[in-house]
């Protein structure tokens, strides 16, 4: 392909292509690794410990895991039918506004007992992964089924579209402005301080909610019967179809593994954050496919190591006022999005792909 | 029907047709009041068309989907912000920096110059911002694409945003959210300086913008460099091969449909007499594209329909016509707040049901259709 484009015709070109080769290897490690040095190295000399560095990175990898738990319904869609499912970020949303829906029915307070909590969030976090799954599939057979023989572009716009729909949906059910939701919790809670580094209850949760999800997913994708069709498919619809996996049900569980996921990372991030609102899906969507892209999109396992990653970025971004401060976040984060796709844009873990080949 | 669609691929009858809409275009502002709110949404509409018209090239003719958009709606507008307004206080000690504006700017502290220079600079800009925008995505197909500019029109909306904390001495790079107010009116060399009460003369300017905007875009699509962004789109493997310069081609496309939108942005600037960050935002540049998808994705005239109607469903169907039917239902909502639920809606809608818009261009439409063939036939001969 760049070949084709960019002829041969110079001995320049042959220099450009080494730096970029060179580039392409070690550009994107060295990307990644730039903010937290260099912020490390600044807290060392003005400071003199890491303490803030390590506070940024424990709040990243709890924040992070949400971002995985995201990540993974945009691999996982890419993967198998190569759209970016634009209103992914829209499902996780109306994923929080279920759980904060479903905790007021459930009469879930600041006064509720330890053992009726942990019962009625848990039962909230299925209610919140089984609505945002089925929005999920709901979303597949109204606008995407039809559209998956037309142009790649038809479906992506469609999306789109879709995603217009569902932060309207959320501005009829909890307004346009953000909403505070009780600290059920408490996940400011300081569980243990070492060296300076704390640890809250959010963060506790967050991992621990995240890790049997994964674990869960992966198990499903790599063992199970259906799992092996969903990765049969995304090889190859076509083939797969001859061998006798039924194509149109094995996307749309794809779809629902995506939703299921993004329903749970809602209702962690309302509990972490204590605030929602309509357009929380749009960033965090934005957040996550960056992330699933550094990874490598397509592979499980990138996804979770991208949305760490970027999660560590973000929290240090939003930390360090004197700089950047949270009102440039996204844009670091876009920043990142652009040099990762001119660096390397089959990611981390990710083979090449026909669309970024 | 198929008489009808013969006569209309007659060229005199375009041609006729195309003359007909302009001139009424033309003569339409006589019968409204000249300050009134009609000829205001109207002048937007054109302006609308000329940004829509823009991302048509890049979106329709070269394929190359571009999500941010609104980045030169924002370079545009920032250039007469600028350069015609008094936000840059200290400029020329003081006194500003004044060139071919009227003898009332011309007192007024700040960069103020004629607003033919500011086009040709914000032509300038955007087309250069367009290309750079361009470069990451040139070894990028698809998707791709459309993340990177969606992310490069989210840095510029960021910057602008928190441009207020970015400067050097006097001077700051955007004024915020809080705008940058008053912006020069349009000072044509041979004619008074626009107002604001008189709004018949912005109109007549949007349509000139427009007229030469179509014209351009209509010589390009016949052109050598017209087709190779067709063939690039349909096949860009078959299209190098057979000789089209990928990176060339594609850069011309978006600094082309870049500097479209830099002049309706530099237009809408004056005309809304602010450049405020609050603008910028990503759904804008959805309200652009779901002009440029309701019309017909390469359709020069479906584009210019599409964004008419959309700029009117935006500013007089849903705020006059449809807001008051919730509250007579008695729901309690504010149909505004929703218009980009409802532009969602119709993009999902035009999606599965009709993908090449309302007034598809010819070749799109048998590239959309391919695997339908079968299926249409028996359609048609039910209806």
């Amino acid at each position: 392909m760049e070949a084709a484009s960019v002829p041969a015709r110079r001995p320049a070109a042959s220099i450009l292509d080494r730096i970029r080769g060179v580039l392409g290897r070690i550009g994107l490690p060295i990307l990644l690794l730039a903010l937290p040095v260099a912020f490390g190295v600044n807290d060392l000399i003005t400071e003199g410990d890491l303490s803030r560095l390590g506070n940024n990175l424990v709040d990243g990898l709890s924040n992070g895991a949400i971002w995985a738990l995201v990540a993974l319904g945009y691999t996982l869609v890419y993967g198998i039918i190569e759209l970016i499912n634009f209103a992914h970020g829209e499902v996780f949303m109306i994923g929080s506004f279920v759980a904060f829906g479903f905790a007021g029915t459930l009469g879930l307070t600041l006064a509720t007992g330890p053992l009726g909590l942990v019962a009625g969030l848990l039962v909230t976090l299925l209610v919140c992964m089984i609505a945002s799954g089925a929005l999920n599939v709901m979303i597949e057979r109204v606008a995407y089924r039809p559209l998956r023989d037309a142009p790649k572009l038809t479906a992506l716009v469609a999306a789109v579209g879709f995603s217009f729909i569902l932060q309207n949906v959320g501005i009829l059910w909890l307004g346009g402005s953000q909403r505070g939701i009780p600290d059920l919790i408490g996940s400011q809670a300081v569980l243990f301080d070492a060296f300076g580094v704390t640890v809250s209850r959010g963060d506790v949760l967050a991992v621990a909610a995240t890790v049997p999800l994964v674990a869960l997913l992966t198990a499903f994708v790599s063992r199970s019967r259906m799992g092996r069709a969903m990765r049969a498919t995304a090889q190859d619809p076509e083939a797969a179809r001859l061998m006798g996996i039924n194509v149109d049900t094995t996307i749309a569980v794809t779809f629902l593994l995506g939703g299921l996921l993004a329903g749970a990372a809602g209702l962690i991030y309302a509990l972490y954050q204590t605030t929602i609102w309509f357009f929380q899906g749009f960033l965090a969507g934005l957040i996550a496919f960056t992330a699933a892209v550094m990874g490598g999109i397509g592979n499980l396992r990138g996804a979770v190591l991208g949305g760490l990653i970027i999660g560590c970025i973000q929290q240090i971004s939003d930390n360090r006022v004197e700089v950047l401060g949270p009102e440039w976040t996204p844009a670091v984060v876009f920043a990142y999005l652009v040099l990762i796709m001119v660096l390397k844009p089959q990611g981390l873990l990710g083979e090449e792909t026909r669309e970024a080949g | 029907m198929s008489a009808l669609a013969d006569r209309a691929r007659s060229p005199w009858f375009s041609r006729g047709l195309a003359t007909a809409v302009l001139l009424g275009a033309a003569v339409l502002p006589f019968f409204f009041d000249s300050g009134g709110p009609f000829i205001e949404d109207l002048t937007v509409a054109l302006a609308y068309v000329v940004m829509a018209l823009g991302l048509n090239i890049v979106v329709g003719f070269a394929g190359l989907l571009d999500l941010g958009y609104v980045a030169f709606f924002a370079i545009g507008a920032y250039t007469i912000g600028w350069f015609g307004s008094g936000f840059f206080s200290a400029a020329g000690g003081g006194e500003g920096i004044h060139f071919g504006v009227s003898a009332v700017a011309a007192q007024l502290p700040g960069i103020h110059l004629n607003f033919l220079i500011v086009l040709v600079i914000a032509v300038v800009v955007t087309a250069v911002a367009g290309m750079l925008i361009g470069l990451p995505t040139l070894r990028l197909r698809g998707d791709y694409i459309a993340i990177v500019t969606l992310a490069f029109g989210e840095i510029i909306g960021r910057v602008a945003i928190n441009g207020d904390e970015l400067g050097v001495g006097a001077y700051k790079l955007t004024n915020g959210r809080q705008g940058i107010t008053p912006v020069d009116k349009i000072d044509l060399p041979g004619l008074a300086p626009f107002t604001s009460l008189e709004l018949r003369p912005w109109y007549w300017t949007a349509l000139a913008m427009v007229v030469v905007v179509l014209v351009v875009n209509i010589r390009l699509r016949d052109s050598r460099l017209g087709r190779a962004w067709v063939a690039i789109r349909e096949d860009e493997v078959a299209a190098v091969s057979m000789g089209v310069p990928l990176v060339r081609t594609k850069l011309l496309a978006y600094a082309t449909g870049a500097a479209f939108g830099g002049i309706s942005g530099a237009f809408l600037g004056s005309f809304l007499n602010t450049v405020n960050a609050d603008q910028f935002a990503f759904s804008f540049s959805i309200f652009i594209l779901a002009m440029v998808i309701l019309g017909g994705l390469g359709s020069v005239w479906g584009v210019v329909v599409g964004a008419i109607s959309l700029s009117f469903i935006n500013t007089l169907l849903i705020p006059d016509v449809l807001n008051p039917i919730p509250r007579q239902l008695g729901l309690e909502f504010d149909l505004t707040q929703l218009s980009f639920g409802i532009f969602g809606f119709l993009l999902v809608i035009m999606m599965v049901l009709r993908p090449e818009g309302l007034i598809p261009s010819r070749r799109r439409q048998i590239e959309l259709r391919e695997g339908e063939a079968a299926e249409e036939t028996v359609l048609e001969a039910r209806a």
